[in-house]
């Protein structure tokens, strides 16, 4: 199996280590990954904040570069460690190509998504669905709490698909997180135009943590991370926060530093 | 606190007092944990809930698509059971009808039941400056009152408040509306209770005019329907002999089986009960029984507006169950007043700007009250797809666009103070549509990032008052591939 890795912008920007570590994790399952130099960033940030039109060319410039090589069968699927934007290019993509057929925009838009969409998956979605591996050989000696970002967990579903695939990680004890379905109130630009109730969600969510005893917070996006992370810092809480990816990819023979 | 919501400041001002009053966001934290988790438990009981939230969607979205017929239809049937309908198109004749049936009746006192309705088009005050007094009877809404508060919850519109509050405000204010808190009262729910009930009595047994909202309309026989847990409602339901119902154009149901839905789905969403304690319906008018004079005002205000939005004219499903408000965790912080509206919450922030209009600060930063975390969507018993429509008035808020305003087609124009923003937006997708510009970019900021402050200036502030920055790394995810061929080359 071949696929891409579409590692979304943030990823590529600020934590290239989640890069590393899903390459080195799909590479470890015998999944050979392509990195298409030529991507970008979805638009979810543009299209959440009502830019909705300015986000159409970032979705067109996904397409165009992930669409060819799935037609040519370079490769099966595009792979990204992204709750978040895994539901932007499933979920908001389809809508986006229908507001811009019923303003009588033609349907080039949806068309030149169509092929793409259907074949985004989230990392833990792709292994346990279409990999359909849970035990990944991990190694990670840690307590750990793991929180569902909000996309994660209500627009893509991804349900027990990442605590399944932590379960099986050895020396890793899993720790439950209070309301832990609750925001941790990122929300994009809503962490600096709502920025107090914002902190106010973030701090509650590092209090529940907390209280776990873990002494790292997990999630499937970077985004949350940073808030969470963020706030975690400023108030001086000993627990680190760290992406799902790096956790699975961490082994016996080398650990996740 | 006044009464009024003019001048309302934008959300992120108005919350920020909410989310450093520790008492307000105790009460509101409790307060909506306790109902969200009953109603979590009420709704699992039942296997097909999934079934009756798709069949209240459809059932509302086939009467709004037909909404013309079914109101035709309803005035016939209120009409021959001896009712008058009446129509306003905003909130001043609404207003000016009720004043002037209740001046015919020549009462300077109204007893009322709960109502949204009444609330949006600001009916007391109005009322009030003709001379005629409105008495709430709703206990949470006469706390409101005698409180000179504003509801902050659809459903429990005090709250906001805690029993302590509660009996402070019965001491001081029950005397000037009527009969005085009884001595030594206690903030024992059955004493504060039983307080209410010996000053409303008063109120029931001399009310001539009765004003009520309605949760539903049955078009085919003109019933009008209110669900409720304590009774007083169907007291100025019945009492008075006049009743004034004043109702949005959006209630309404085609039929009695249609109805068997929402008595299902609203309790449960609403209150976590199985059914409501009291569910009353009215027909017009019935010889010696009841009220001898029925009128229905029907009021639009800026629905016919929100129907002809495509993607916003799902929040006309609404039935006002406030499922919303309890799992959201934004109006778990902010409380009910920040929303500046009567319909505060998920809902409110969609509701608010589609009849009232984007125009004014805190309308066009109701979009924004969210973090689109998608929980109003999960529970909501019609399946409002609460995101998708913040997102949707976000673009009217920052793009403008087509919309309908009066009944007419407008362009409408990008709100103020979203240039920068704006000019943000296009510079990034320009960037991100050119990957090489990108990559220079991002290099740019890994060649610097010794200098990276932990906290930032300008629009990073609000970021940075209460988070830290991450670091930026030495070397962007592109650079490491192409350096080690994917990682083939090298491990480092
Ligand atoms: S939007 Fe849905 S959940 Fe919210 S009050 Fe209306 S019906 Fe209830």
């Amino acid at each position: 199996m071949r696929v891409a890795l579409f590692l979304t912008c943030v990823n590529d920007t600020l934590y290239p280590d989640t890069g590393r570590a899903v390459v080195k994790l799909l590479n470890r399952l015998g999944v050979e990954v392509d990195f298409p130099a030529a991507q970008t960033c979805c638009g979810q940030p543009h299209y959440n904040t009502g830019y909705r039109r300015e986000a159409e060319p970032l979705a067109t410039h996904y397409a165009d570069t992930f669409g060819p090589g799935l037609a040519s069968g370079d490769y099966d699927a595009i792979i990204t460690p992204s709750g978040s934007c895994a539901a932007m290019v499933r979920e908001l993509y389809p809508r986006m190509g229908e507001r811009a057929r019923s303003e009588g925009r033609g349907g080039r838009l949806a068309t030149t998504l169509a092929p793409v969409i259907p074949k985004t998956y989230e990392l833990t979605e792709f292994l346990v669905d279409v990999l359909k591996v849970t035990d990944v050989g991990a190694y990670y000696p840690h307590k750990v709490t793991y929180h569902p970002t909000c996309h994660g967990l209500r627009s893509l579903g991804l349900g027990d698909r990442p605590t399944q695939l932590l379960s099986e990680v050895k020396g890793l004890e899993l720790a439950e997180l209070p309301g832990a379905a609750e925001c941790c109130g990122f929300g994009g630009t809503f962490a600096v135009k709502n920025a107090d109730v914002s902190s106010a969600m973030g701090t509650d969510k590092v209090r529940n943590a907390e209280s776990t005893g873990a002494d790292v917070l997990c999630a499937a996006d970077n985004s949350c991370l940073m808030h969470i992370g963020g706030t975690m810092s400023r108030l001086k809480v000993g627990m680190r926060p760290v992406h799902i990816a790096e956790i699975l990819a961490s082994t016996e023979e080398e650990p996740l530093a | 606190m006044s009464g009024t919501f003019v001048g309302m400041p934008a959300f992120p001002k108005a919350a920020h007092d909410a989310v450093r009053n520790t008492t307000l966001r105790a009460n509101l934290k409790h307060a909506t944990h306790t109902i969200r988790d009953k109603r979590e438990r009420a709704v699992s009981e039942l296997d097909d809930w999934a079934r009756l939230r798709q069949a209240g969607k459809e059932i509302k979205d086939h009467t709004l698509h037909h909404l013309e017929h079914y109101l035709v239809q309803l005035e016939e049937s209120v009409t021959a059971a001896g009712g008058t309908v009446h129509w306003a198109r905003d909130a001043d004749e609404a207003n000016r009808i009720v004043a002037g049936l209740v001046k015919e009746t020549g009462e300077s006192e109204v007893v009322k039941v709960k109502s949204m309705a009444t609330q949006e088009i600001g009916l007391n005050e109005h009322l009030e400056t003709e001379g005629i007094h409105a008495y709430e009877t709703d206990l949470a809404e006469l706390i409101v009152q005698l409180g000179n508060d504003r509801p902050s919850h659809i459903l429990v519109p005090a709250i906001h408040r805690n029993r302590g509050e509660i009996r402070d405000i019965f001491r001081k204010e029950m005397g000037s509306w009527g009969r005085p808190a009884p001595e030594g009262l206690t903030d024992t729910p059955a004493e504060l209770a039983e307080a209410a009930r010996l000053h409303l009595r008063e109120k029931f047994l001399r009310a001539k005019v009765g004003i009520s909202g309605a949760n539903f309309m049955v078009a085919e026989t003109g019933t009008l329907v209110v669900v409720e847990s304590e009774g007083n409602g169907r007291m100025c339901l019945t009492l008075p002999e006049t009743l004034i119902s004043v109702v949005g154009i959006e209630k309404i149901v085609p039929t009695w089986q249609d109805l068997e839905v929402f008595l299902q789905t609203l309790p449960r969403s609403s209150t976590a009960e199985r059914m409501n304690p009291y569910t009353s319906t009215w027909t017009g008018t019935t010889d010696s029984d009841g009220p001898q004079n029925f009128h229905l005002v029907l009021i639009d205000n800026g629905r016919t507006d929100t129907l002809a939005d495509e993607v916003g004219r799902q929040a006309l499903r609404c039935i006002r169950c406030s499922a919303c408000l309890n799992v959201c965790p934004v109006y778990e912080r902010a409380g009910g007043h920040a929303y500046g509206s009567v319909y505060p919450g998920p809902i409110g922030a969609i509701l608010s700007p589609q009849l009232r209009g984007t125009g004014s600060e805190i309308d066009a930063s109701l979009p924004y009250a969210s973090s689109l975390c998608g929980a109003c969507y999960e529970v909501c018993p019609v399946a409002i797809d609460i995101p998708e429509v913040l997102v949707h008035l976000r673009e009217r808020v920052v793009a403008g666009g087509p919309a309908t305003r009066n009944g007419n087609k407008v362009m409408l124009r990008p709100a103020k103070g979203h240039a920068a923003e704006r000019a943000a937006m296009r510079a990034a997708t320009w960037a991100f549509t050119h990957p090489a510009a990108l990559a220079t970019g991002q290099r740019l900021a890994s060649r610097t990032r010794r200098f990276h402050p932990r906290t930032a200036p300008g629009p990073g502030k609000a970021w940075t008052a209460t988070r830290d920055l991450p670091k930026v790394p030495a070397e962007p995810f592109r650079d490491w591939w192409k350096r080690t061929n994917g990682g083939k080359e090298t491990n480092k």
